[in-house]
């Protein structure tokens, strides 16, 4: 399965990802991380294609990993 | 300076501006970047010649602001470097050797004083005295050496890349614009200056180790204080073997004069033409003026009766050597600036004036 | 299931600590994605950094090589000085707006004239952000900034400084482009700039320099999406995105 691992305590809850994710699965969590922030979450991570994208807008490198499954890899090929 | 007895070859007439060069070369200096500017154009342009001849490089910065940092790269990168300028373009300088000294980088710089302040004149001066051994922002303790002659223009300038490695810090040599100019026999070293030492802090990329980084800014504030208090000791460790005077028929001076570069020339020959009237005259000439001989002035304060500092400005090192003598004599003062330069008759006479009366 | 592959994790050259960027500045992802061209070079352990005075005076704890941070401005000249002792290192400068375009001037103008083989990655945000958002030579036209209350004035504060179209002047340079953080499509863009602004230097002996449109959220008083979308609206149409200069391309001065 696609997906991404989010460093809690380097995302500054800027929205950047949550704003250009393709499939909008993403949104800011209602709690409070390490600095007072509210980091990203998934709304549903079944609906994440591994695009890379909110890796690609993230200013922390708070998205620390991205796997991609070879359909989605096939499916989204640059 | 070197450790085994110097080898010298023969003299070699040489203007004082070539034999800073000639003395960088052989300390192993292989980079420089600086400005044309007056009285000491000779350097870039006789380095532009002589460092590809060497294996060196030379590069002429768009200005001394862009000079002192083109240093500080090289400094950075662990090379012998040197810059060289004169008063006005000095002043644009000290930004950088204030960042230099405070990212612990070794490297020298030569200023060729002109009179000032401003743009000033392209003549010789000793008035930038006080910016040398005050310089820059923050607590600097920045080692100045006072040559005389061309010979130790060549010398001093050697020994700075030494000190300079050895207190990781800019050092700087503070000559004028009549020892750029003069032409004297030069004899130069023919054997090799010891090796610098390794630079395991040097930003060279980062192979093998942990990356290296040089900076000097500290915004914890004990670590800015523990930064200022190590340089400050490595200035005074080495501040023992650098501090240095010249004397000339101290032993019996009744008065004393004061006075580097230049105008210790013209005192000399005061010296000498007071003794032949038969005053008890002495000359004491700090070859380092940071440090500042103080001990050996203060020990000559108990034996003179007056002391009489000359300068090329409007009393500058005088400060240093009332401070020195704790009261003890009496200091007097004489000097001309603007690029003039105190007559023999003028330094004769001002060493009777402090005999004969007070202070 | 179908095997997923990793497409992603942070650039070795890049030190993994916390950035202390404002959120959304995308200072952070310049950071990056030099780091990632550096890593694709395989040139972390012969690179040289040299930081400016700027937000991004912090640099040196973020890029995890060696790193000289400059006097303000003077980075090109710090990174002259390294390249002429060093020239097989890949030296690169990363500046802001204030250090390169005000008081860096000449610094920056001497060093593409001499065609001097380093990288300039030069972000430009419109602004100087770490004093607290000052009027910069790049502020634009009506924009807001704190010495600049009424708006930018051509009357007064003259106009501001197209910085690569005013090197592309120049017969020195290897490459020069502008590009930008607006949005996904133009941050791959822009690294694909960088890279050949690294390139100029490390395959051709050349001076490579990248304008980055970058944003401030703080200071232009926008979050952070807004002040992307401000990027595509008013900073892209004052300062075109391109490549003005890639002689290793064949586009020369002037086409």
């Amino acid at each position: 399965m696609s997906r991404i691992v989010i460093a809690d305590d380097l995302c500054r809850g800027c929205g950047l990802c949550v704003a250009f994710c393709p499939r909008n699965t993403l949104r800011l969590a209602a709690r409070f991380n390490r600095d007072g922030l509210r980091p990203v979450e998934y709304v549903d991570p079944d609906l994440c294609v591994g695009c890379g994208t909110c890796a690609t807008m993230c200013p922390h490198v708070a998205i620390v990993r991205v796997e991609r499954t070879e359909k989605a890899r096939e499916a989204t090929a640059q | 300076m070197s450790d085994a007895s110097p080898r010298y070859g023969e003299p070699v007439l040489m203007k004082g501006n070539e034999a800073v060069c000639e003395g960088a070369i052989w300390a192993g200096c292989r980079y420089f970047f600086g400005y044309p500017i007056t009285p000491q154009n000779q350097i870039p342009e006789y380095m532009s010649r002589r460092l590809p001849e060497v294996g060196g490089v030379f590069l002429q910065g768009e200005s001394e602001l862009a000079s002192i940092s083109m240093v500080y790269g090289a400094a950075s990168a662990g090379a012998r470097v040197m810059t060289t300028s004169s008063s006005p373009g000095i002043s644009l300088m000290v930004e950088g050797i204030s960042y230099l000294y405070g990212s612990e980088l070794p490297a020298v710089i030569v200023n060729v004083t002109r009179g000032g302040p401003g743009l000033g004149n392209i003549s010789a001066a000793q008035s930038d005295y006080a910016q040398a051994t005050h310089m820059g922002h923050g607590d600097i303790s920045m080692v100045v050496l006072g040559p005389n002659s061309v010979q130790e223009l060549y010398s001093f300038t050697a020994w700075a890349f030494d000190i300079a490695d050895k207190v990781r810090a800019p050092v700087m040599v503070l000559a004028d614009a009549v020892l750029g100019q003069m032409m004297e026999p030069l004899r130069p070293r023919q054997d090799e200056p010891p090796p610098p030492p390794e630079k395991p802090w040097a930003t060279t990329g980062c192979a093998g180790r942990a990356p290296n980084v040089i900076n000097s800014l500290y915004t914890a504030d004990d670590d800015l204080e523990a930064l200022n208090l190590r340089a400050r000791e490595r200035y005074a460790r080495v501040a023992e073997a650098i501090r240095g005077c010249e004397e000339t028929e101290t032993d019996d001076a009744e008065v004393l004069l004061v006075s580097f570069g230049t105008s210790s020339r013209v005192c000399e020959t005061a010296v000498a033409r007071l003794r032949s009237h038969g005053v008890r005259a002495g000359l004491f000439r700090p070859l380092s003026l940071r440090p500042f001989p103080s001990a050996r002035l203060l020990e000559l304060a108990g034996s003179a009766r007056v002391m009489l500092t000359v300068e090329m400005n409007l009393g500058q090192m005088v400060e240093d050597v009332r401070l020195a003598v704790q009261g003890r004599v009496p200091v007097d003062f004489m000097g001309r600036t603007g690029g003039n330069i105190p007559s023999v008759a003028a330094v004769v006479e001002a060493a009777e004036r402090a005999l004969a009366g007070p202070a | 299931m179908a095997e997923a592959a990793v497409v992603f994790t942070p650039p070795e050259s890049y030190a993994g600590r916390l950035m202390h960027y404002c959120p959304g500045c995308t200072h952070g992802i310049i950071h990056r994605l030099v780091a990632e061209v550096i890593d694709e070079l395989g040139a972390r352990e012969h690179a040289v950094g040299v930081c400016p005075v700027g937000c991004a005076v912090y640099a040196y704890n973020y890029l995890n090589l060696d790193m000289i941070e400059a006097a303000h401005g003077r980075a090109p000249a710090v990174a002259t000085g390294v390249k002429r002792v060093l020239p097989d290192r890949v030296v690169f400068t990363y500046q802001g707006d204030g250090d390169l375009a005000s008081i860096g001037t000449a610094e920056i103008v001497h060093a593409a004239a001499r065609n001097e083989a380093v990288t300039v990655v030069f972000v430009n945000n419109a602004v100087f952000g770490m004093t607290q958002g000052q009027m910069a030579p790049t502020t634009l036209v009506g924009q807001r900034a704190s010495t600049a209350p009424f708006g930018r004035r051509p009357e007064h504060e003259g106009f501001p400084v197209k910085v690569v179209e005013m090197l592309n002047a120049l017969d020195g340079p290897t490459y020069l482009a502008r590009a930008s953080m607006a949005s996904p499509r133009w941050v791959r863009d822009a690294k694909k700039k960088i890279r050949k602004a690294f390139l100029a230097q490390v395959e051709h002996h050349g001076f490579g320099l990248v304008e980055v449109l970058s944003s401030c959220p703080t200071w232009w008083g926008k979050p952070p999406l807004e002040a992307l979308k401000w990027i595509e609206s008013d900073m892209m149409a004052y300062y075109p995105v391109g490549e003005l200069r890639d002689l290793p391309n064949g586009k020369a001065k002037g086409e």
